[in-house]
């Protein structure tokens, strides 16, 4: 091993952390408690790690109004018909009988940062010693001409997993023969950079195989997306002639729906449709912003912590946060609040506080055991999360690879929600 | 190794460094490149004679891409057949000295030989790149730290505190129930038989990416604390 500065830096910063925590802070009111708004990725992870690692000295509350949550991740594969629904569908009661997190299922609608109390919609008011918000998304009004969110049913977003995936679903079933979809995709930064092309091989595998001579429309704002030398490459080897991808140069940024004609226009040009799949620009979910954490879209974080550049008490997981390289990813979210859930624990009760660490993969599949895999790692600098290596799936690879890359994805599948419920 | 033990072996963690310094490295490129280059919004390739490209998104493009553009160097349309790509090593390569990397270049520089200063002016055009986040196999915006192999590897004693730490890493994939769903198992493991396992994948040996890539950054001391952890569950 090599020693440097750095190394001492990392070191200094964590035994600094331990030594500033003071044992338990629940000072005047009990055990220390921890609030966790949203229960994705970001937060079912923390909860489940808060209240494991912490075994029983913390009071951990994961406020979700689902009771039911569909992971987005591998909602593409339910619309492609490679998963049902009920297999995506999870549950919180794990968490609540074997780890002992308080589980409310009710919306945060407001947060108090000098009284440090979240308020539900149920008129409830949680204090908190520490509280974790990982909301996920929302989306940007007005980024859409023609689209908002009372538009959703006849032109669905289906960018958070559940009934908009249902219905965009029936919707592409029920096209007519040698009927179009469309997508409009989002532009930069959103939640899951390869998902739209992910889902637009699902649709087109869907509809090859009982609408062969459907079309699909893809209007994109970017000019490159993420792994798209490996979409393309399959969308010729299996969907040939089928997707029409429409990047900036030739309109894709310029877009304008119409829902009761069921209209795209892309660049001055409308081509009526059958089904319209409305992918809008996003932000951080509301309650970041209620709270008074963003800077523009986000919520800024430090890296080494997760903690809220604006509240020290905040940590923010996942695709609401700023972080820096990052992808906002289901696997993100999960690895940030490991690193979060041990920063708070060292706050509260003094335990172990190592340097933050945090990886990604973001699998995608193409076309039946055609799956294909991007990744990276990542360590916590002073200025941002920063990425120190990754890999690409490569195109030409062999069918025996891609297929082992798509086996791999529902392992990883089980994985990641048994370390999310438990 | 004085200095090892006091930093306590399983905290011995390396803080990732940035490429450089970015304000620094925008004084350094309008001072030595910004007469020939532009970057940034709105930037076009220069129009005079001798001057070049502009850079924006030159992290990870090919080399000579701008052939209706300009008249390349023989040398660098070479380069270009042979696959070269302006990844953080060759950029770096070629601003120590341009002669270095393609013979014959039209770039009329005479290099930046202090690698602060090319880490500052690379740090500067990292910026105006696909950025990792919207594009996850974008080019890294940090160096990543190599970690040499010693004789004595097999006989660390892991930490399993820290173990139990890094493990959360593995089991977003690799599930800690031990049950299989097409990823291994990676419970209840002979510590050793972990250790070399990892350690193959650290070297590149074992072939599978993820895998490189998650051992890669582990010091020894990491890979002992995690065989340790995961050796000892039940």
């Amino acid at each position: 091993m090599k020693l440097n500065r750095r190394m001492f830096i990392g070191t200094g910063a964590a035994a600094a952390a331990s030594l500033s925590a003071p044992m338990v802070m629940g000072a005047g009111h009990g055990k220390p408690r921890v609030v966790v708004v949203g229960g994705g990725a970001g937060g079912a992870t923390a909860a489940r790690y808060i209240a494991k690692g912490s075994k029983g000295e913390i009071d951990v509350t994961l406020v979700e109004p689902s009771r039911t949550y569909y992971t987005c991740f591998f909602s593409n594969l339910y619309i492609g018909g490679f998963r049902d629904l009920s297999s995506i569908a999870h549950s919180y009661g794990t968490l609540a009988s074997e780890y002992g997190v308080n589980v409310v299922h009710d919306w945060a609608v407001g947060i108090d940062r000098d009284a440090k109390t979240v308020s539900l919609a149920g008129g409830a008011k949680l204090p908190y010693d520490r509280l974790i918000l990982s909301p996920g998304i929302d989306f940007v009004e007005g980024a859409v001409a023609g689209w908002d969110v009372t538009k959703q049913n006849k032109m669905p977003h289906a960018y958070k997993a559940g009934s908009q995936t249902e219905l965009l679903k029936a919707q592409i079933e029920s096209m007519p023969q040698g009927g179009t979809f469309a997508m409009v995709a989002p532009p930069n930064p959103y939640r899951c950079p390869p998902g739209p092309y992910e889902r637009v091989s699902m649709v087109a595998h869907l509809l090859k195989e009982k609408n062969p001579t459907a079309k699909i429309i893809v209007a994109d704002p970017k000019p490159k997306f993420s792994k798209m030398a490996l979409f393309q490459e399959g969308w010729s080897n299996h969907y040939d002639g089928m997707i029409d991808w429409v990047g900036p140069d030739f309109g894709g940024d310029s877009v304008e729906v119409n829902a009761d004609e069921m209209t795209v226009t892309i660049d001055g040009e409308a081509t009526k449709v059958d089904a319209c799949n409305v992918i809008p620009a996003m932000k951080a979910g509301r309650i970041c912003e209620m709270a008074g954490i963003n800077e523009g879209n986000w919520a800024p974080v430090n890296g080494h912590t997760m903690q809220s550049r604006v509240d020290e008490n905040i940590h923010v997981l996942g695709d609401a946060c700023a972080q820096g390289d990052m992808p906002k990813s289901g696997f993100s979210a999960n690895s940030q609040a490991k690193v979060a859930a041990m920063a708070v624990r060292g706050a509260l009760t003094g335990s172990k506080v190592f340097p933050a660490k945090f990886s990604n993969t973001c699998w995608s599949l193409i076309d039946t055991n055609d799956g294909v895999k991007v990744g990276a790692t990542y360590e916590a600098t002073d200025e941002k999360i920063a990425k120190v290596d990754g890999f690409i799936s490569k195109t030409g690879e062999s069918a025996d690879l891609r297929q082992q890359t798509f086996e791999e994805s529902v392992g990883w599948y089980a994985g990641i929600t048994s370390d999310m419920f438990g | 190794m004085a200095l090892v033990a006091l930093a306590g072996a399983a905290m011995a963690e390396e803080e990732a460094t940035l490429i450089g310094d970015v304000d620094r490295g925008e004084m350094l490129f309008q001072r030595s490149c910004g007469s020939c280059h532009q970057v940034g919004e709105g930037a076009v390739h220069g129009v005079d004679p001798g001057q070049g490209p502009h850079l924006n998104h030159i992290f990870d493009r090919e080399v000579a891409q701008f052939e209706d553009f300009f008249k390349y160097s023989e040398g660098i349309v070479r380069a270009r057949k042979d696959g070269m790509v302006w990844d953080l090593e060759h950029l770096d390569a070629y601003l120590t000295n341009p002669k270095l990397l393609v013979s014959g270049t039209n770039m009329d520089f005479r290099g930046m030989k202090k690698p602060e200063d090319r880490g500052d002016v690379l740090a500067y055009l990292r910026q105006f790149s696909y950025s990792p986040q919207d594009i996850p196999e974008a080019a890294p915006t940090a160096y990543a730290e190599e970690v040499e192999l010693t004789p004595e590897i097999l006989a660390i004693v892991g930490d399993p505190d820290y173990g139990e730490y890094l493990s959360t890493e593995c089991t977003t994939c690799h599930q800690i129930d031990g049950d299989y769903d097409g990823i291994p198992v990676i419970t209840g493991w002979y510590e050793e038989d972990f250790v070399l396992a990892m350690h193959a994948y650290k070297r590149e040996i074992r072939p599978h990416p993820v895998m490189q890539m998650m051992a890669a950054r582990l010091s020894d001391e990491e890979i002992a604390a995690l065989a340790a952890y995961f050796g000892n569950l039940e």
